[in-house]
Formats: C-alpha cells, sequence, structure tokens
C-alpha cells in the first residue's frame, strides 16, 4: 500500500479553489483577497521548505541537526505565546515564560515519549522526534496561550481586588487564588473537550495521514491515543507552569502587585 | 518642617512610628501614633494621602522606617503586616458571593455579631448577597470586615465620606470604640472637616514635603 503521488497539477486543481475564494471575496466585497492568497502562498512555501529541510533531516540523521531543528521549534513557540497576550510582559521576561511553559509542554514530554514510550535506535530518530515535538508544540501552545493572556488580563482588571484582599491580609496566593484557578481551568478546558469529541466529530489529521499513508486504522489509532495523552498532559503541565510564572513575576518581595511590568494592552 | 516628628503627649512607648517615608515624589512624612490616638489627616486633592495609606500598608513601595510595636516593617512577613496596619479603601470591592464569605473562616461569630450590631446591622447580614448592597452598607461592612481581622492600625481612606449623617456616625462611634478597646491607632483621611473634628485627636495636614500638626485636642 503506497501513497498516491500528487502531482503539481493536482495541487493545482486544489488551487483553483482557492483562487474562485478570492474572486468570491472580491465580488462580496469582503477585502479578503489579497490576504488570501498572500496566506496560501506563504502556506505552501513554508511548507515546501519544510519538507525539503525534514528530507535532508531524515537523510543525515545528525543528532546536532534534530536538536537544533527543535531549538528553533522551542523559541518560535515561545515566541508565538508571548505575541497572543493582549497584556504583554515587558522585557525578556515575556519570551522566557513562553519558551519555559513549552518546554514543559512539549519537549520534555516529547523527550519523555521518545526515550521511554518509543524507543527508537537512534533515540533520537528524527522521522519520530521531529513530528512529535511538533505535533506537541502546536497543540499546546493554545491552551498555554489562552491561560496566560486571561491572567495577565485578570490581574489588571481585577487589581483593585486583588490589592483590597491584601489589604485584609491575605498572603499573595490567597489573594489570586481565585483569578489562579480560573485561568488553569481556562487552558485546560478546551483540550479536555476536543479529547471528549475526538473520533466521533473530528478525525485528527495526524491519525488521518498515518491511514493515507497505508497504516492499519488500528495502529494509527493507537498512535492517536498516544499523542493525545501527550498533548492533554503536557497542555496542563504547561499551563500550571505559565501561570505560576506569571504570578511569581507580577509581585515583588513583599507581595506588592507591580503592574508596570506588564505593557499596554495592544 | 522636614523630619519633624509629630506625636501625641503619653507616657507609653507609640504604637507606629514612622520616619523618613518616602514614596514617588513625596516625602519624607514622620510621625509616630500612640494607642487609641485617632489622627485625622487632611490635604489638597492630589498632594498623595491616599498613595500615604497605601504605602503604610506596604501595597505600594517605599522607603524610610516604619515601626509598629518597636518592629521594623521588615521584620514582619508582607500578609502579618497587613493583618495589623489594615487600610481601607473609600470604595471596597466585593469578590465572594456572600457578605459573610469576606469574614476569615476562623472568626468568631459572637465578635462578628456584636461588630455588627455596632455598626446597625442584623447578623443575617451576612447571608446576603453582595451585590444587594448599598455604598453606605458597603462602607460600614467594610470595616466590619477589616476590624475582625483585629488589626493595630487602621488606615481609613475617606471612609464615611458621602453618607448620610446616621450612617457616618455610626462609623465613627464604631471606630472609637474600637480604639478604646483595642488600644489600637488611627489614620482617618476625610475632607470633612466636622467629622475630623469629632473624631481625631489630633489633626495632620499633608503637603508635598512633609506633615504639619493642624490642631490637637486635650487629652481625653
Amino acid at each position: 500500500m503506497n501513497v498516491a503521488i500528487l502531482s503539481p497539477l493536482d495541487l493545482s486543481i486544489a488551487a483553483v479553489l482557492i483562487i474562485v475564494l478570492a474572486g468570491l471575496s472580491f465580488k462580496l466585497k469582503l477585502g479578503l483577497e489579497a490576504q488570501i492568497l498572500i496566506a496560501s502562498i506563504r502556506m505552501t512555501i513554508q511548507l515546501l521548505l519544510i519538507g525539503l529541510v525534514l528530507q535532508f533531516l531524515f537523510a543525515s540523521g545528525s543528532v546536532w541537526l534534530v536538536i537544533l531543528v527543535s531549538q528553533v521549534m522551542l523559541l518560535a513557540a515561545g515566541r508565538e505565546v508571548r505575541a497572543r497576550l493582549k497584556r504583554k510582559i515587558r522585557g525578556w521576561f515575556g519570551y522566557h515564560i513562553g519558551m519555559t511553559s513549552m518546554f514543559v509542554s512539549s519537549f520534555s514530554i516529547a523527550l519523555l515519549a521518545l526515550l521511554v514510550i518509543l524507543r527508537q535506535d537512534p533515540w533520537y530518530e528524527p522521522r519520530y522526534a521531529i513530528p512529535f515535538l511538533g505535533m506537541l508544540l502546536g497543540n499546546t501552545m493554545t491552551g498555554v496561550a489562552l491561560a496566560a493572556d486571561r491572567l495577565t488580563s485578570l490581574f489588571y482588571e481585577q487589581r483593585e481586588v486583588i490589592e483590597q484582599r491584601l489589604m485584609l491580609g491575605e498572603s499573595r496566593s490567597e489573594a489570586v487564588s481565585d483569578i489562579r484557578r480560573d485561568c488553569m481551568r481556562t487552558g485546560m478546558i478546551p483540550l479536555i473537550n476536543s479529547m471528549a469529541v475526538t473520533g466521533l466529530v473530528s478525525l485528527p489529521g495526524m491519525m488521518t495521514g498515518q491511514i493515507l499513508g497505508g497504516t492499519p486504522p488500528i495502529e494509527a489509532v493507537k498512535y492517536q491515543i498516544l499523542i493525545m495523552f501527550l498533548i492533554g498532559a503536557g497542555s496542563g503541565f504547561g499551563v500550571v507552569c505559565a501561570i505560576y510564572m506569571i504570578e511569581n513575576h507580577l509581585f515583588d518581595e513583599r507581595h506588592r502587585l507591580v503592574l508596570d511590568k506588564l505593557l499596554p494592552a495592544g | 518642617m522636614k523630619g519633624h516628628a509629630l506625636s501625641s503627649s503619653s507616657h507609653e512607648a507609640p504604637r507606629l512610628t514612622v520616619e523618613s517615608l518616602r514614596f514617588d515624589r513625596g516625602g519624607p512624612y514622620s510621625f509616630s501614633l500612640n494607642h487609641g490616638i485617632c489622627a485625622g489627616l487632611k490635604g489638597v486633592s492630589g498632594v498623595g494621602k491616599t498613595r500615604l495609606l497605601r504605602a503604610l500598608a506596604d501595597i505600594d513601595p517605599s522607603t524610610g522606617s516604619v515601626v509598629l510595636n518597636g518592629r521594623g516593617r521588615e521584620d514582619y512577613k508582607p500578609h502579618e503586616w497587613r493583618r495589623l496596619v489594615a487600610m481601607i479603601p473609600a470604595e471596597s470591592r466585593w469578590w465572594h458571593p456572600l457578605v459573610g464569605d469576606h469574614l476569615p473562616l476562623d472568626h468568631d461569630p459572637r465578635r462578628a455579631d456584636e461588630l455588627l450590631r455596632s455598626c446597625g446591622f442584623e447578623p443575617d447580614v451576612l447571608r446576603w448577597d453582595v451585590t444587594r448592597l448599598s455604598t453606605g452598607e458597603k462602607q460600614r461592612l467594610s470595616l466590619v470586615r477589616a476590624l475582625i481581622r483585629d488589626p493595630q492600625v487602621l488606615l481609613l481612606d475617606e471612609v464615611g465620606s458621602g453618607l448620610d449623617r446616621d450612617n457616618t456616625e455610626l462609623l465613627e462611634a464604631l471606630v472609637q470604640e474600637y480604639l478604646e478597646g483595642n488600644k489600637a491607632a488611627a489614620i482617618w483621611v476625610s475632607h470633612n472637616q466636622d467629622l475630623l473634628e469629632r473624631v481625631a485627636t489630633l489633626t495632620l495636614t499633608m503637603l508635598a514635603d512633609g506633615l504639619r500638626l493642624t490642631s490637637e485636642k486635650e487629652s481625653r
């Protein structure tokens, strides 16, 4: 069983659909035609490039290349988490929070999976390592960014409540306990919900891809279950990590709220 | 005026001593308060009365020495300090669904009854939803939720402003009774001259670079 090889012509037929959509946008005065075309072209170029990189990576099998590529992915994910905050954290620490939580949510989990569960030879086998890391980063980022965004917003909006709780002699941990719980739940619930409907409403892309590639469905399903467990746990851990880091950062040593560490909403 | 120590005459060691307190561009502010003393604090709008209270409560950073019962502020844990030096803001926030949720879990119910009755509430107010509280009720209850934690210094920020005479008098009586009964001290920021004349043993006027003693009653 082999994948049907797609010819450039096959892709062009699909691309025509996008051009039709751009025409529709023009007709309906949505003003989105440029964006639709640019996004499609970007996506095509980015994927072709990553295809080349992966092909090169798989062929070389060098551990250093795997490390390099994974670091670049981690940096990009950390940057993206920061970019999704309405109230960003000033300075270098904003990136630090994103990267550390993505490290916890994805990097550590991917490493665990490679070493303990997949046990390939070598353990960093790029055909496993890079897609696993990529899926973990992509799927846990949403939860981590949601939770972090909500926390920085709530700290700002509810500063008076936090301060009045401090004035009553609550510790900083008690004073933000409700906010913290709210944000952690916000970060975790999307994944719990998506786990609950996987296989019923949605067929995950990875599993579909494997099946298209000729893997027996039951084997593909096992991989999907594994990856769902990893994503679920990883995003939970990442959310907890991000929330505690931000909370810690926005109080000083005398438990005073230091909101000027946040940039104005943008 | 700078560094001028203001204190009420008494033989006891002061409850609270503040020396060269500075925050933002203001200060240095120095004064001390004895047990049972209520100091009125006035000054033009924007001079930093609220910021002075926030600095004393250690909600905002400040430099200088603040000593409570002979121990410096830095020797207290932050939450201990704020429980002892309690600021009661002008506009109170309520974050739990019921009034009673805002009292500490381990509070003494008889003490709560006492405090509530002395500012005109029946104890069942603890089961009220916070959304039905009026401005006056919020102000009186915010005093109750602070006093039940046994603070030794009260920092009242325009508490009692904008209330009717009856509500204000209830508040004043409660604060005075508390100060006497607990040997506590208070700073009461207010624009209401009548209120300050009734409750304050001494009145301080705040300037950008220091405090001035504007009036002092004879010892009671």
